[in-house]
């Protein structure tokens, strides 16, 4: 159930994959063109790190500007467009229950948490760490990560340009469901951050559905 | 109209004047190239840089690095060395320049604008602040700013945008883009298109309004606007002087901006930007541990 008490509708399709990612874990897997992939935030406010490639040829991959150029917003909600670095829709946003979604505040990673918060987090685990290796299964390197989306996030910007990772809007239950609009590979990561409010500073699971032909 | 790339002003190179020698025969041929040393363009670098006639006050002749003029559409890569100057100035107020930022020893590490931003707090670039790379080091510092517009949002044009607003997108064309000025850029040093990343773009500003929309600023502005960023370690940067891909404008405005560079000092310990911030001081840390060795 999502935090106002409706239910995620019914995914359309056959139920190819029905995971629970737990928590601090890469995933990826492969989306066909016309399948729909699902995120649920199982326990409320986790961030979940997302980077899409072109299967046919990974140097084409989600682009965070070209999405937030052509959108002329920085927030990413149902309708939105996931476009890439060639300008083409790699995948669209069909339904969220979340009022948006982020797409300027990065992965997190050890070398910059040794900026944000000390050297002291210099060993703790981080998102970079898992796009690296859930990429190696696919070729990708660090040369391929590029900005991505963080589901379930929230970084407001200010009039002066003060920017932040502030307490989520996401609650348990609640969802982002995502067309393919080509073959893609999706790369995952499952926040492990507890410096900041990212994941209510308590990773937790999320599960992932994909459904379609 | 033009090639967008500031050579509309150079007389018809190759076509030939009274007394020219024909070009049957291969001496011929080798005057008729040699001949045209003489001609002069807009958008061309001054070899060697130490004649640079925009050398700053108190810069000796010996220390200019670098002179060149980038036309609209056109596009430069270089490495500087840590502690070098780069001025970019927008000299007749329509500049638009996307640039890459690669550590040159071990490109893999680059420029992270999401880094940029989120560590510093503030999705703005102007004077005092740094870009930052995917490893937690300072690559360069803004040391000077008199634009104050640039954007962090929006990234690089690409030739199927360019051919739906200007009819044509095409790199070898008339209105080509900053990706694939950035492709040439690149592939000179080595590097691929998947090393293309998001970048930076300045002298024209997006800032983001209370319900996250973009709002783009491009003036035209004043010319003569300058930026003077430091190397806070060995980098590799492509520069692409094409139109921002939110300017409303039809036709491809884009205008000339000028590149020098010149050797200096890193950020010293007693180095004002290091007590701007925690996270200014740790990233410029980060640089000096680096370069420990």
């Amino acid at each position: 159930m999502s935090g106002d008490g409706t239910a995620a509708p019914a995914l359309a399709g056959v139920v190819r994959l029905d995971v629970v990612v737990p928590a601090r874990a890469p995933w990826s897997g492969r989306l066909r063109r016309g399948q729909t992939l699902r995120i649920v935030d199982l326990e409320g406010n986790q961030a979940v790190d997302f980077l899409l490639y072109c299967a046919d040829d990974e140097a084409e991959r989600y682009s965070a500007q070209d999405t937030i150029c052509a959108q002329g917003n920085i927030f990413l909600r149902t309708g939105s467009t996931l476009l890439s670095n060639e300008g083409r829709a790699m995948a669209r946003i069909t339904g969220t229950s979340v009022r948006y979604h982020d797409t300027i505040g990065g992965a997190c990673s050890c070398e910059s948490n040794t900026l944000r918060y000390g050297f002291h987090t210099k060993g703790q685990h981080a998102c970079v760490e898992n796009f690296l290796q859930a990429g190696s299964r696919h070729g990708l390197g660090k040369r391929d990560l590029v900005s991505n989306i963080n589901w379930f996030m929230n970084v407001p910007v200010e009039a002066d340009g003060t920017l932040g990772i502030v307490d989520g809007i996401s609650a348990p239950g609640l969802y982002v469901d995502l067309l393919a609009l080509m073959d893609v590979i999706a790369v995952v990561s499952n926040c492990p951050q507890v410096n900041n409010p990212c994941n209510g500073f308590n990773p937790t699971p999320v599960r992932i559905c994909i459904a379609g032909d | 109209m033009t090639t967008g790339r500031g050579d509309d002003d150079a007389p018809e190179a190759g076509a030939p004047d009274a007394g020219a020698p024909g070009t049957a025969d291969p001496a011929s041929a080798r005057e008729h190239a040699r001949r045209q040393e003489r001609l002069r363009v807009e958008a061309m670098p001054t070899v060697p840089a130490t004649a640079s006639a925009a050398r700053p006050p108190g810069v000796a002749a010996a220390d200019m690095l670098w002179d060149e003029t980038i036309g609209g559409g056109g596009y430069a890569a270089r490495e500087l060395h840590r502690g070098a100057r780069l001025r970019l100035t927008d000299l007749h107020g329509d500049a638009c320049v996307a640039m890459l930022l690669f550590n040159a020893e071990r490109p893999v590490e680059r420029l992270n604008v999401a880094d940029t931003v989120k560590v510093q707090w503030n999705a703005y670039l102007g004077a005092g602040r740094l870009l930052l790379s995917d490893m937690g080091r300072a690559l360069m510092s803004i040391l000077d700013d008199e634009a104050g517009t640039h954007d962090t949002f929006c990234g690089a044009s690409n030739e199927a945008g360019n051919a739906r607003k200007y009819g044509a997108g095409a790199n070898w064309g008339p209105t080509p883009s900053a990706r694939d000025r950035f492709l040439l850029g690149c592939a000179k040093f080595g590097l691929a298109r998947r090393d293309i990343h998001p970048c930076v773009s300045w002298f024209k500003g997006v800032r983001i309004d209370r319900d996250g929309n973009t709002q783009v600023q491009v003036g035209p502005y004043p010319p003569g606007r300058s930026l003077t960023l430091r190397a806070e370690m060995n980098v590799l940067l492509v520069l692409a002087n094409c139109p921002h891909p939110l300017d409303p404008r039809p036709d491809y405005r884009v205008s000339a901006v000028r590149a020098c560079a010149w050797r200096g000092a890193p950020a010293a310990p007693d180095d004002t930007l290091r007590a701007s911030s925690p996270e200014a001081r740790r990233a410029l840390w980060n640089s000096d541990e680096y370069f420990r060795r």
